[in-house]
């Protein structure tokens, strides 16, 4: 860790004293908001003093006075700019999960029970660009905050910075929250498709050549996560300009699979292996699918539909 | 930035030239007008900005017009003019934030320069507009989406206002300059020269412009004998006439008798070093010297308005004891000149002998006996300018008539020097001190005799004796070219002059005038022992964070402002249910939860405390009503408050 880097660690540590886990909402009081002025606010004062030995050296008395009003108007900012921090109350919201490789978002809940408006607020993540948000009056504001999620596991939300240099830029006031607050990074579906491992369901008959290709049960529209051969062509050609459809098929009637990670060639690496599974979970749900997983200490039986892709999905992030 | 950000900084930087432009070249003022409205064009029809190399060039072009226009580029004006073609050029490129925060810089420091030129009442409010806009225009700069950047900033500088007055008051006043001012900074300031030639009283007459005040705190000397001391003029070189060697002392050379008049002087700044006094002054003010011709003498230049307490004897014989290499000086005429007038004089003489009064009784029967006329525009005279003032043109301004008058006295014998000063005044009705204008300025004689001593003579009050005793405007023929205000037909306008005046004066006493020896003053007025810079630090100090203390309360208490009194009333239910207050949530369980709604609460509160079921239904159903009704009653809401505080848990 670089020596700056070190320092700012030890300062959030300072900052967020006695505050590991934060409990729900944060609310930011005084204890918490720190104010220091900007680079602009420093050139201010610079420029307030030449100013004062201007109006000394020419004795001009309204010089006096345009000063002493500028130097106020800069004391009375630090106020507006405490109060604009101050008493925001911060929750965290959701954070649906994302493959690894892709942008986990994270949502805060930033609440203003005060009755004037949090104006120019900005929301940093280290290492990313700011997010600036005003909450008005009494009301709340759901902000994103995105964050490269690069492997499976828990990515916690890192200690967020909000920041407000409203209303004149002079002062900065600033204040460091850890709302306890993940987001699940499944592992990344393997680029290379190998063929899904199909076996016929267990104890029914004979296996059914195209997988989930049976049972045309109607058109939808078309969502991104539908592959790609369901697309009704045919009908997007006739309708020139209008939406693309997918072709449904009955789930009831679809192929099954059996995934089990002891199946896998041995030559495969742990997260090459969480990885092709993650690949055919994801093949098989779009597919509409039934599939058991089997991993080593967890065994998924043979289900279909969103929870029990997500429940995959989870046990395979969060395989050790 | 957006074009409301760029718009609202265009407007400040306007409000910042506008007062500039009553005092630079008018060439800049209107370039950097054209550059603005440039600008304004660009933004408002969205065309493109120049190029960066024209904006160059015209920089440079500027600079070089202003180094010709001063004949340098270095010194206060040529500063001042530079740094407004800055920001006019500067707002055309502006982009970034960052050149937003230079340009607000820029016009926070273009506010200051206009009071070199003016401190007025004008120009104070002009730069408090400056100040808000500029300030606004920050505001939008750090929130885009601010609706009301006016009221904002409005309200920011109001409390701001506080810190100023105390600022104001309190911070150490320091006497400056703190090091030499550049040449140029008391250019344009008005008042008596050194020297007299025909002409120059005459000149100056025609400006309104105020000398000084006068305050009397006993009775005001009659009008007639208002002779405000100025320069004395005892060497002639045939054209004009000057001061003899300033011989100065620190005590008065004569001794006082007769009744005084007290009054206190503001004077404005002249950059000359003359004090006014009525004759003869008896005091020498703090800072002041006397001259051996009795005038009164400042030890700097006098470069700010000047406050002093004065008292004048108009009885005293001063002189009698002269030195005679002074009169000799009084005497002395430049050989050959004005041969006519010399005659007349000599012959004068022969009749009179030694007898002054004599003499100059005969000058001034002289003056009324002929045809002369007193006028603003009299001729102009060319060499022998007494004898053609004297014999042919006969018309002239009181500079005229004095220096006629001592060229005479000296030819017939008699010492005699020109006293330039200020005559008479007006009394503002409204704050009662007496105002003196440069057209007030006169020139009188004096004469020396062996039994007086130096003795008055205005060879004036002779042609035009209205003139001591009204004013200039009455001594006036109507049609003579004279400012409008002085004329007996725009009375009302002199009226709301005189209220205006007043209202400056007090600005110029209590405002302007705060100087470090004013500030002691003031401060000990209101029970501040020893008013040194330490103790006003200490003062200013604990006054500031006595501010500083309510400034924060007022932040903290934020939070204690109730949200809705029926969120507020509901709450109130929730806690007192909860057991002791809200620390306690959830002690006894019968906290509201957070998804609970009024029914599914009441619900539970009334299975498990089925004694006050009917009343927690009752509430429930009220808070329902009012929270999802058409309009909230403030009436039911206290009602509902009234049941809440009933409830017997």
């Amino acid at each position: 860790m670089s020596p700056a880097a070190e320092l700012r660690q030890r300062f959030f540590n300072w900052a967020l004293r006695g505050r590991a886990l934060e409990a729900a909402p944060i609310i930011l009081n005084q204890r918490r908001v720190f104010v220091l002025p900007t680079r602009f606010g420093l050139a201010f004062a610079v420029l307030l003093l030449v100013m004062l030995i201007g109006a000394v050296n020419y004795q001009l008395s309204l010089g006096y006075a345009l000063v002493f009003l500028l130097a106020g108007l800069g004391i009375v900012a630090i106020f507006h700019s405490f109060r604009n921090l101050a008493q925001l109350r911060i929750s965290p919201g959701r954070a649906a999960p994302v493959f690894a490789g892709e942008t986990a978002r994270f949502e805060l809940i930033l609440d203003n029970p005060g009755n004037r408006e949090k104006s120019a607020l900005s929301l940093h993540l280290p290492g990313q660009s700011p997010v600036t948000i005003d909450v008005p009056a009494r009301a709340s504001v759901i902000v994103p905050l995105e964050l490269p999620a690069p492997s499976r596991g828990w990515l916690s939300l890192p200690v967020v910075s909000l920041q407000t240099s409203f209303p004149l830029g002079l002062i900065r006031a600033w204040a460091y929250a850890a709302p306890m607050l993940r987001c699940l990074i499944y592992p990344a579906p393997a680029l290379v498709v190998t063929a899904l491992p199909m076996r016929p369901l267990e104890g029914s008959g004979a296996a059914i050549a195209d997988v989930g290709m049976e049972d045309f049960a109607g058109l939808r529209s078309h969502q991104i996560s539908d592959p790609i051969a369901h697309v009704a062509w045919k009908t997007a050609a006739r309708l020139e300009h209008g939406p693309l459809l997918s072709k449904q098929f009955d789930a009831a009637m679809a192929q099954s699979l059996w995934l089990n990670w002891d199946d896998l060639p041995g030559a495969l690496g742990v997260e090459a292996r969480l990885s092709l599974l993650a690949r055919w979970i994801c093949d098989a749900h779009q597919a509409g699918a039934f599939w058991a997983l089997s991993l080593p200490g967890a065994n998924f039986p043979l289900a279909g539909g969103a929870a029990h892709f997500h429940a995959c999905l989870k046990a395979l992030a969060l395989h050790e | 930035m957006n074009r409301r950000q760029q718009s609202w900084l265009l407007a400040a930087a306007l409000a910042v030239l506008a007062p500039l432009a009553f005092d630079l070249p008018a060439w800049l003022c209107i370039t950097s007008l054209l550059i603005l409205s440039w600008r304004a064009l660009t933004l408002w029809r969205r065309l493109p900005v120049p190029a960066h190399g024209l904006l160059l060039l015209l920089a440079l072009a500027g600079v070089i017009t202003i180094a010709a226009h001063y004949h340098t580029l270095f010194g206060r004006d040529p500063g001042i003019a530079l740094l407004l073609l800055l920001l006019a050029l500067k707002l055309m490129e502006a982009n970034s934030l960052r050149d937003g925060h230079a340009a607000a810089l820029l016009c926070y420091f273009l506010m200051l320069c206009q009071f070199p030129y003016a401190q007025s009442m004008v120009s104070a409010a002009m730069t408090l507009i400056a100040v808000v806009l500029t300030t606004a225009a920050l505001v939008l700069l750090h929130h885009p989406r601010q609706a009301a950047p006016l009221r904002l900033a409005a309200s920011m500088l109001a409390q701001a206002a506080l810190f100023m007055l105390l600022l104001f008051v309190l911070f150490p006043r320091i006497e400056g300059p703190l090091w030499g001012l550049p040449g140029d900074a008391y250019a344009g300031l008005t008042g008596l020269a050194e020297t007299m030639t025909p002409g120059s009283i005459s000149r100056l007459s025609r400006s309104e412009a105020i000398a000084f005040r006068a305050e009397f705190s006993t009775r005001q000397p009659p009008q007639d004998a208002l002779y405000w001391r100025g320069p004395v003029l005892s060497r002639f070189d045939g054209s004009s006439w000057s001061a003899g060697r300033p011989d100065t002392g620190s005590t008065l050379p004569y001794a006082t008798r007769g009744g005084a008049s007290d009054y206190t002087v503001t004077l404005e700044p002249h950059d000359k070093l003359w004090l006014f006094a009525l004759e003869l002054p008896g005091v020498i003010p703090a800072d002041g010297l006397i001259t051996r011709d009795y005038q009164l003498l400042a030890k700097a230049p006098v470069r700010a308005r000047l406050r002093y307490a004065m008292r004048s004897y108009p009885e005293i014989f001063a002189g009698r004891d002269e030195s005679p290499e002074n009169l000799r000086q009084a005497r002395q005429l430049p050989l050959g000149a004005n041969p006519r007038a010399r005659l007349l004089a000599q012959a004068w003489r022969a009749e009179s002998g030694d007898d002054g009064p004599a003499l100059v009784r005969r000058m001034l029967d002289y003056y009324r006996s002929q045809d002369f006329s007193y006028t603003l525009n009299p001729p102009l005279l060319a060499e022998n300018s007494i004898d053609a003032f004297l014999f042919e043109s006969r018309r002239g301004f009181c500079e005229h008539y004095a220096a006629s008058f001592v060229f005479m006295m000296r030819a017939a014998g008699l010492p005699a020097r020109v006293v330039t000063g200020y005559q008479g005044g007006e009394i503002n009705p409204v704050d009662h001190t007496l105002i003196v204008r440069q057209s007030d300025a006169h020139a009188w004689a004096e004469v020396w005799t062996r039994e007086r001593g130096w003795w008055r003579v205005d060879p004036t009050a002779a042609v035009a004796p209205s003139r001591i005793e009204k004013n200039l405007a009455a001594a006036l023929p109507e049609n003579g070219p004279l400012l409008l205000l002085a004329r007996p037909a725009f009375l009302w306008l002199h009226e709301m002059r005189f209220r205006w005046e007043a209202l400056a004066n007090a600005w110029n006493q209590q405002v302007l005038g705060y100087n470090p020896r004013r500030q002691r003053e003031f401060l000990s007025s209101l029970g501040m022992a020893t008013p040194d810079w330490q103790r006003m630090v200490t003062v200013l100090g604990v006054l500031s964070s006595l501010l500083l203390c309510a400034f924060s309360a007022w932040v903290l208490v934020e939070r204690g402002q109730s949200r809705d009194p029926l969120q507020a009333a509901w709450n109130r239910l929730s806690n007192k249910l909860a057991g002791r207050g809200p620390r306690r949530v959830g002690a006894r369980g019968m906290a509201r939860q957070n998804w609970e709604g009024p029914q599914d609460y009441a619900k539970r509160i009334g299975s498990a405390l089925p004694e006050i079921a009917g009343e927690i239904f009752i509430i429930a159903e009220l808070y329902q009503a009012l929270r999802y009704g058409p309009v909230a009653n403030p009436r039911k809401v206290q009602e509902l408050n009234t049941l809440i505080r009933r409830l017997k848990p």
